[in-house]
Parts: C-alpha cells; structure tokens; sequence
C-alpha cells in the first residue's frame, strides 16, 4: 500500500463480504424451495429471497467495485483520495440504502421489476449516494500526477454504470417497454460498462501480479473493451426477441450475440498470455490463482453459456425457464464475483501488512467454490434442459415438470454447500488478516 | 499489430458506432408501422393491472413474456390456459393457493382488483411476441392445476 487513504477500501470490501454471506443464505432458501421444501414461505416467500438474493448481489458487487477503485485509483494517480471522510459517509450511506431495501423486501415494499426491485425513494438515495462516489473517484483522478489507460477504463466503467442506472427510473404503461428499457440497464451493465470495470481491475491486478510493462497490458485493455462494447450493446437485441417488439432485434441480436463470447476469449487469452510471459515471481498466488480464474471462468460462463441460449431459434424455447439461471450463476461469479475476489486478495495483504500469500486454506477456498459453483451450473442446467423438453417441447403442466425436476436441487443444494465451504475458508481468510494499518505503508 | 493508440480509436470509434445503430433501431422498432407493442390498446384497468403486478413483486416466482422467477409458471397466455374464473379465484383466495405443494402468497385481492389484473393478462395475452406465445400457450389442457 502507498498511500493512506487507500485504507478505505478495506471497509468496502468488509461490506462486500457482509452482504455476499447474506446472499448465500437466501440462495439456500430458494433452493428448498425448489426442492420442496418451504417452511419459510410464511415469513421469507421465494418472491421476498429472489429480491434479496438478486439485490445483494449487485450491491455486494457495486461495493467491492467501488472498494476496487478507491484502492487502485490513488496508487494509478499517485496521490490520496480527495476525502477519506467523504468515502466513509458513501460507505455507512451505501450500507444503509442496502439494508433498508432487504428489510422493505420482506414486508411487500419493492418495485417488482428483476434487479431492480428497489423501491423509487430509495433510487435516488443511489443516485446520491453513487454522486458522491464518482465526486471523490473524479476529483482524485484530477488532482492525480498521472492518468493511466487501467485507471481511464475503471473510471469510465463506473461513470457509464452510474449513468445507465437512470433508464431504469423512466415510468412505462406498457409492460413492453418497460421491460425494453429496463434491459438497458440490466444488461448494458453486465454485458457492458460492468465488463469495463472488470477489465480495469483486470489490468491493474495483471501489470502488478506478472510484471509485464504497462504498455502492453493497457493496448490489449482497449483492444477487448473495444469487443465488448462492439458486440455488447447490439447484443441487448437478445432480449428484445420476444418480448413484444420488432422482429429487427431477432436478427441484430442474433449477430451480435453470437460476437459477444469473443470479448470472453479475448480476456481470457490476454489474461494467460500476459501470466506466461511475466516473471512468475509476485508472492500472491492466490490473488493470481483468482485473476486469472475470472478471465477464464468468465469465458465459460458468460461467453460460451451466454451464446448456448442466445440464438434465437434456441431462446425460443429456452426463454424464461432454468436454463438461464444455469448460465447467469456461471456468469456472475466468473466476471465479477471472482474478480472482486481477486482484488480483495491482492490489497488485502499490502493493507494489513499480514502477508498470507499462499496458504493452503486460500487455494482450498478458490477450488472448493469453483467445483462447487460448477457443479450447481450443471445442476440447473440438467433441470433446465429437462424443462424445456418437458415444458415447452412435450407441452407438460408447469408444476408436473418442476416435480420432475425437483430432483436436481438436492443436487444443487449438494454443490452449493461445497460452493459455501469455499467461501467461508475466504472469509476465514479475510478476517485472519486483520485490520489495515499504517504500518502497512513502509513495508510496501 | 495495432499500436496502442490504434487500440483506442478501435474501442472508441467501435462504441460510438454501435451505440448509435442501437439507438435508431430502438428508434425504429418504436416507429409507427413497425411498433408491435400493443400499446394502442392499453385501458387504466391495463395500466392499474400493471401497477400490482410490480407492487406484489409476482415477477419474483412468475415468469411474463419469459421475464422474472422460475418458481411459478408462465403467465404471457395465462388466460387461454386456465380461464378468466380460476385466476380471479387464485388471486382473491385468503388462504395460500398451494397446487401439487408449492404455496403462492395469498393476496386477498379485491373484485376490482383480481379483473384488473385478468384485463392486465389479456392485455398481455395479445401482443405479437414473435412465436414465444405459441410455445408457451398451447395444449395446456391436462394442467392437474385446472382440476
């Protein structure tokens, strides 16, 4: 660590974690449900855990970002934050704005659109609040000795998600265009400006992890934001098939979403391209073991899962069952789940001084989550695959299908607990490394 | 290859470029002739049906035009399938509605209330979804849920 005020992040990490156990505990509850058992529905219905597992995902994401750029933001401008005060209130008000919206989801106080259920009086408190973010992120960077590609793309990243949250604001009569417009941004984040954040955080951790010059990293930075952003956007047209607009988006989206696995692979190569030709010498390991997990479990999530049911003539059938859970699982924790796992791992150590580099409980966390992460993927997807030929190919009644499938959420439920044990031996991790310290600061 | 600044006008000139194209196709598919939202036909019980159906969060366990949870069914054709009587039942009942054991909240809804939302599901019901209503609303007559 650097510069002092870098310290701040570990706070936001801290509420990373915090909410991403939350997260976990109302997944379980829904994956009872689906296995048939729901002695909660009297207190937490599936509508109430599906709110709050969805929210606290994004928020536990949107915080470990926001811890992502307070800590790489002063070391990339070589300057303190503009104010540590400031950040703190943006944390205690981003955790507040959070934890009012869970509790309001169990007692019927949401807006009842998927991913953004948070109710209009709370938006603007995220407007605010994300305002006040950008203002410190913004203001650093300007007062910054330097202004570096990596810490560009991060900002611009962060800029275009606040930016994009807004259409989700617009009032609709139309079902249609609600939706339409409700998918600018849900999926220009995660198939857009959420991918430029990965990539800057990407970049950072990989000019620090490999050693490889700047240069080099931040051509290939732009050359794959470029690809994202080339076939992203268009790609949107994946969700408009049928939903109720022009039959145009069909053949847009069909195009263009099958570019979009191609901004995957691009990462992915660059990722391992840039560890092989470094020097293999940085003592994180596990923070390298999670850089280069996200660029390549991302592709397989994201990229080639995403293009399974992206086409249009499979989406026909696919729309709307578990076979899209089974790719957005894969797809959330290998872009953006694991990346913020990545940067808590590199700072961590360098913020408290602690350096537990490669420990036998870190490498067990990152293979016990992943095994089990993939196996919960093919959990849904089996019950998927099998809904949509019962369903919507044999024409079975909805709740004769989900019986014959309940049987793969005890898979499921199997995997997630391996999936849960990894994370713990995370936290297990995150705690054992103690507060961040001043101290920190002349061993760096 | 690409220098790094070559790098940057390819990201920056390829975004400004797509956005662009997304922005006249939105344009376009809004545009008179070419707009298959079935706005025309919109009522206040429409929009009021709306208004539940997010106020409620049934988008958490439903599925409509393929959106939401897949912990109940689909709902886009929902009343072909089972019929105006059933869902207003479902929707008024003060106890859970619990077919084959999964249990969905009881709303208790009003009259007015249960044919708002069956107004906001033939609302639905009719827009042209591009083959999406045939595979999910047909042939669903052996459904033990209308039993």
């Amino acid at each position: 660590m650097k510069y002092k005020s870098q310290k701040v992040a570990y706070w936001f990490f801290a509420l990373s974690m915090a909410l991403f156990a939350l997260q976990l505990v109302y997944g379980f509850i829904m994956g009872f449900a689906h296995a048939g058992f729901d002695g909660l529905h009297s207190i937490i219905p599936f509508n109430t855990a599906k709110a709050v597992h969805l929210n606290l995902l994004v928020v536990w994401l949107l915080s470990g970002f926001m811890g992502a750029a307070y800590y790489i933001i002063p070391e990339e401008s070589q300057t303190e934050l503009t104010s540590v005060k400031l950040a703190y209130v943006q944390l205690i008000s981003l955790a507040l704005v959070g934890v009012a919206a869970i509790i309001g989801f169990h007692f019927n106080i949401w807006e009842g659109r998927k991913f953004l259920e948070i109710p209009r009086g709370l938006d603007y408190l995220v407007v605010a609040n994300v305002l006040l973010f950008l203002g410190i992120i913004l203001t650093t960077l300007y007062k910054g000795k330097r202004r570096t590609t990596t810490s560009l793309v991060l900002v611009m990243g962060l800029f275009f998600a606040a930016l994009l949250y807004l259409p989700g604001m617009l009032p609709f009569d139309s079902q249609v265009t609600d939706s339409f417009f409700r998918w600018w941004v849900v999926h220009l984040w995660v198939e857009g400006v959420w991918e430029l954040i990965m990539g800057g955080i990407l970049s950072f951790l990989l000019i620090k992890l490999t050693g490889v010059d700047r240069e080099v990293i931040e051509k290939w930075l732009y050359i794959i934001v470029g690809l994202t952003f080339l076939s992203g956007v268009l790609g949107t047209g994946h969700h408009y098939y049928y939903i109720g607009v022009n039959k145009i988006w069909l053949v847009v989206g069909g195009i263009f979403s099958a570019l979009e696995p191609l901004a995957f692979l691009a990462m992915a190569l660059f990722a391992v391209n840039m560890y092989r030709k470094g020097e293999k010498k940085h003592p994180n390991k596990i923070a390298l073991y999670w850089t280069l997990g996200a660029a390549i479990v991302s592709f397989v999530g994201a990229g080639l899962l995403g293009f399974a049911h992206a086409l249009p003539q499979t989406n026909l059938y696919t729309h709307g069952t578990l076979v899209t859970a089974m790719h957005a699982h894969l797809a959330f924790w290998g872009a953006y789940a694991m990346i913020v796992m990545a940067i808590i791992s590199y700072a961590l150590p360098n913020m408290t001084g602690r350096k537990f580099n490669d420990t036998n409980i870190g490498r067990m966390a990152f293979w016990f989550s992943n095994i089990g992460m993939i196996g919960m993927t093919v959990a849904f997807g089996v019950a998927g695959v099998a809904q949509v030929y019962l369903e919507r190919v044999m024409k079975m009644p909805f709740m004769e299908v989900q019986k014959e499938v309940e049987v793969h959420f005890i898979v499921l439920i199997l995997c997630a607990t391996l999936f849960v044990s990894g994370i713990v031996m995370y936290m297990i991790e995150f705690f054992r490394h103690g507060r961040p310290t001043d101290e920190a600061l002349v061993k760096n | 290859m690409l220098s790094k600044k070559q790098a940057r006008t390819f990201f920056l000139g390829g975004t400004l470029v797509t956005f662009l194209a997304f922005i006249a196709l939105t344009i376009y598919s809004f545009s008179g002739s070419q707009d298959q939202t079935n706005h025309e036909n919109i009522t206040e019980a429409v929009i009021r049906g709306k208004h539940l159906w997010e106020t409620n969060n049934c988008m958490g366990c439903h599925t409509l035009l393929g959106e939401g949870g897949y912990y109940a069914p689909e709902l886009t054709k929902v009343i072909d399938r089972q019929g105006e009587g059933y869902i207003k039942a479902v929707l008024m009942s003060p106890v859970p509605w619990a077919p084959n054991g999964r249990k969905m909240v009881a709303y208790g809804f009003s009259k007015e209330e249960a044919q708002d939302m069956v107004d906001f599901f033939k609302w639905i019901g009719e827009i042209d979804l591009n083959g999406f209503g045939e595979v999910v609303g047909v042939d669903r007559t052996r459904s033990s849920l209308s039993e």
